[in-house]
């Protein structure tokens, strides 16, 4: 049966190399409590166990419900209403997702601290000064919270908006003939029928809002992340880090498998013919003010605001931007994220054509496995990778001694190679979800007419699907090169000595309380976070304006 | 030659074909007709090489392209495929779809061979469109176009007629004909028009739950079906009740029938009564009611109820119009008896 399915083709084989090479991380990580401490959990269950899991859970929570809010009234008001500006916030109030939480922190820090701009301008105009006065302290966990939300909202927005502007307006008109107000309808009716999308939406800022690093160390707030790399660095135990990282990966699980299961409601729940979209109503007077005004709010905290404050930073140091350090950077980010975003969308194409010529287990199996790296943590994910590389790299380097007499060093642990494979399994997903679409709007008979012709499946993939593919796969391209130059955990944990990137040196700097100087490297990380915001918003566009 | 022995394909535990034969020879163009879901695509796939099959062989000219434990891969087989949504590459225009199975072959041929076809299909002008320009019908030549460049030694057609307009089809339908006699080769079409069926092939299979019931040519399939099933399917009729009275002889609602061939003495029988059997007859001492009518333009279709309860179907010329309930005479016309032993 086996040897059945690796007939088929060579590429069958390959899918299933790679996917099981790339699932190898999770089943370390997971693995790893097959291995007990019973001192460690110990000591970690006297001093700081409970703050990890409460902090840990409050955040996420925190951070999940107030998106969900967020997110759910600016899309009921943006797909039902009309009202000034409304065509252009409806992408606008997107931006947010362009800057990476832990750089949000910084600004956010860099504003609201004591000799920031907004309690300077208090002093100045009441005349107090330090003490007289209770000011709210951003670095805690209600400000990671809030921060988590601001920059994560648009998930929930995103999905429930479609939700909603894809109900048909004789639901709206049935109510309304059976007794309800609008406003009933919206609790009876609207909410209820988007809730699979509102709860997808919740979950995947929840996954985000647990694997957060950088907002929650800059903001002294003790968490999973931030425990494990203590456990890993301050107590230099790997094994027990692993330990706490299975731990988080079990809680991550859990939401990975609530967001599938309201995806698969998603679609029951979504119309299946297509159906008459409802006018939007036009607001009055102080009911429209509301809702401009409602909109605004998270555009200007979630993005005018801190990348505001970046910019006016950034200016003060502008002779930075030609420095040899700062373009250093630029390059080391750039290449690190165009060679990982090709990487992965090779392999990703891999996968999803193989997957398509070979519906077997097997290659089904290994692959969804692999695709599950965008649920877990960087952290998670650079230890799963460390610990075998790691083990590697002593067996040959112990190899070659024994046989060569050379020390070949660390060939894989402390290269690029680790962290390409790091991004590849947490960025896998993007690639796959977007390939796949395009691969699902190929149908089959395509390839079947291509190998009537007489050209073998690779040779199919060649002249028929890469070339209907091209802009998925440039969509597919961009997501993971925006998502690779934001990552930080992994980065940190993972980069080759000496090897700064942007968003290292971002933290490193914002840690050193030289806030002003991580400004630019901040801020060029936000521009280029913008690109898939305007890819994104093209798409929003696109389906507004097909008539379906 | 495509000779297909005793093959049989299923998907997990599902059998969709059970074991059947058939064969086509050099030139021919055969035709599986069958409901939807009767196994008639899944049998065109595996002789494509898209399916697997469980038991049996599939051969082409004496050399195996299909067996339990073997497989040899659809681009090996030159086997022909025109798809039932065409599957004409979005990115290519017409002269290179046509020219995407030519390979190894100096590009000035293969321009030449790809005019060669286009003027075949008649369409000698638009070599440089993309398929999203082209009518369904020019498509459907394009397809065609496309899966004859590269020779095939069988060509198979998948419902190649559904997606098109029902005025477009019958006249499609012949000149597709013409083009595969033209190149002389084989072929195998799918389709669940009978209509369409008749109109292309030399030889007809009628498949049912994955069997293959009759494989025959058009006219003996309606004159001469081998079960209730196909002649139920080939055009129109009702069976009647009938018990034989001698070796020679039926007794039916409609009086007693001549049959040419021994009969087993007090058997019963259900004989195939057609609508053209039945004539409308003012003179005729038979008479029926009228339960419904459907006008059919030249001719109106009347199902009729006899005194027995029993009911007919009789096509009568339109100006013969009567009324729901109204009595007609009709006289029975039947060239030869098709019967077949009772059911119950």
């Amino acid at each position: 049966m086996i040897l059945q399915v690796l007939r088929c083709s060579s590429l069958s084989v390959w899918v299933i190399v790679l996917a099981a090479l790339l699932a190898v991380p999770i089943l370390v990580v997971l693995g790893s409590v097959f291995w007990p401490q019973p001192e460690l959990w110990q000591h970690l269950r006297d001093t700081v166990l409970a703050d990890y899991v409460w902090n840990s859970l409050r955040l996420a929570l925190g951070a999940g419900v107030l998106a969900g809010v967020l997110g759910t009234t600016l899309a009921w008001y943006v797909a039902r209403y009309e009202f000034f500006g409304r065509s252009v916030l409806q992408w606008v109030l997107l931006l947010p997702m362009a800057i990476p939480a832990y750089i949000m922190a910084y600004s956010y820090t860099g504003l609201l601290d004591f000799a920031g701009p907004i309690q300077t301008q208090l002093r100045a105009i009441f005349g107090w000064s330090y003490g007289d006065y209770y000011f709210p302290e951003i670095r805690s966990l209600g400000g990671a919270v809030l921060m988590l939300s601001l920059v994560l909202y648009p998930y929930v927005y995103l999905l429930a908006r479609a939700a909603f502007s894809e109900q048909s307006s004789s639901l709206l008109e049935a109510s309304r003939t059976l007794g309800w107000t609008p406003k009933q309808h919206f609790w009876k009716v609207a909410l209820p029928m988007a809730r699979p999308a509102i709860l997808t939406g919740m979950a995947l800022v929840m996954m985000e809002a647990l694997a957060d690093y950088g907002t929650v160390q800059y903001f002294g707030v003790t968490t999973f992340t931030t425990g494990i790399f203590r456990t890993w660095f301050g107590m230099g135990n790997p094994l027990g880090a692993a330990q706490l990282a299975a731990l988080l990966c079990s809680v991550v699980l859990v939401l990975l498998y609530l967001e599938q299961r309201s995806r698969q409601r998603l679609k029951f729940y979504q119309p299946r013919q297509s159906t008459q979209v409802s006018e939007r109503l036009s607001l009055m007077g102080f009911k429209h003010a509301i809702a401009v005004v409602l909109c605004l709010l998270p555009l200007l905290l979630g993005f005018v605001l801190p990348a505001g404050q970046l910019f006016y930073w950034s200016l003060e140091r502008l002779d930075q931007l030609i420095s040899p350090e700062f373009l250093r950077l630029c390059w080391h980010s750039f290449s690190l994220a165009c060679l990982t975003s090709i990487v992965v969308c090779a392999v990703a194409l891999l996968f999803a054509y193989g997957r398509r010529l070979n519906p077997h287990w097997l290659l089904q199996w290994p692959v969804r496995l692999s695709a599950m790296g965008y649920a877990l943590p960087g952290t998670v994910i650079a230890i799963g990778v460390m610990m075998p590389l790691a083990a590697l790299d002593n067996q040959l380097d112990a190899w070659a001694e024994h046989w060569f007499g050379v020390r070949l060093g660390l060939l894989f642990s402390g290269t690029l190679v680790a962290l390409v494979l790091a991004y590849s399994l947490r960025f896998l997903a993007v690639a796959l979800h977007g390939l796949e679409a395009g691969l699902g709007r190929i149908t089959p008979s395509m390839d079947q007419a291509a190998r009537s012709l007489g050209a073998s499946p690779t040779e199919a993939l060649v002249r028929v699907h890469l070339p209907l593919l091209r802009s998925s796969l440039l969509v597919a391209v961009i997501l993971v090169f925006v998502d690779v130059l934001k990552e930080l955990p992994a980065t940190l944990l993972l980069r080759p000595f000496n090897f700064n990137t942007l968003s290292v040196r971002a933290y490193e700097l914002a840690s050193d309380e030289r806030l002003a100087d991580a400004a630019l490297p901040a801020l060029s990380i936000v521009l280029v976070g913008l690109l898939p915001v305007v890819l994104l918003s093209k798409a929003l566009d696109k389906s507004r304006k097909s008539p379906i | 030659m495509l000779e297909i022995q005793q093959i049989s394909i299923a998907y997990g535990p599902t059998r969709v074909v059970s074991p059947l034969s058939l064969s086509l020879q050099q030139g021919q163009i055969g035709c599986l007709l069958g409901p939807s879901g009767c196994g008639k695509t899944s049998l065109l796939r595996a002789i494509a090489g898209f399916e697997p099959v469980q038991t049996g062989s599939v051969s082409l000219d004496g050399s195996l392209l299909s067996s339990p434990n073997y497989l040899l891969p659809p681009e090996q087989r030159r086997i022909g495929m025109v798809f039932q949504d065409f599957a004409l590459f979005p990115h290519l225009t017409v002269a290179e779809n046509i020219a995407f199975g030519l390979r190894g072959i100096k590009s000035s041929v293969r321009h030449s061979i790809v005019q060669e076809l286009l003027a075949l299909v008649g369409l000698p002008q638009l070599g440089a469109r993309y398929a999203h320009q082209l009518s369904g019908g020019q498509q459907q030549r394009v397809a065609l176009a496309r899966a004859l460049a590269p020779e095939p030694r069988v060509l198979l057609l998948d419902e190649p007629f559904s997606g098109l307009d029902a005025d477009l089809r019958e006249g499609l339908a012949q000149e597709i004909r013409g083009i595969i006699k033209a190149r002389g080769i084989s072929a195998l079409m799918v389709t669940h028009d009978q209509y369409e069926a008749f109109a292309v092939a030399d030889q007809i299979g009628v498949m049912q739950q994955g069997s293959l019931l009759q494989w025959a040519d058009a006219y003996q399939l309606y004159h001469q079906p081998a079960n209730p099933f196909v002649a139920d399917f080939i055009g129109q009729g009702v069976l009647l009740p009938g018990q034989v009275l001698s070796t020679e002889s039926v007794q039916t609602p409609l009086g007693v029938l001549h049959h040419p061939h021994g009969l087993r003495l007090g058997s019963r029988v259900e004989v195939l009564i057609r609508p053209d059997d039945i004539v409308h007859d003012d003179q005729s001492e038979v008479r029926a009611k009228v339960i419904q009518k459907s006008f059919r333009g030249s001719h109106i279709l009347y199902r009729l109820q006899l005194d027995t309860g029993d009911k007919v179907l009789c096509l009568a010329p339109s100006h013969h119009d009567h009324h729901l309930n109204a009595r007609l005479g009709i006289r029975l016309e039947l060239d030869h008896l098709v019967l077949f032993p009772s059911s119950n």
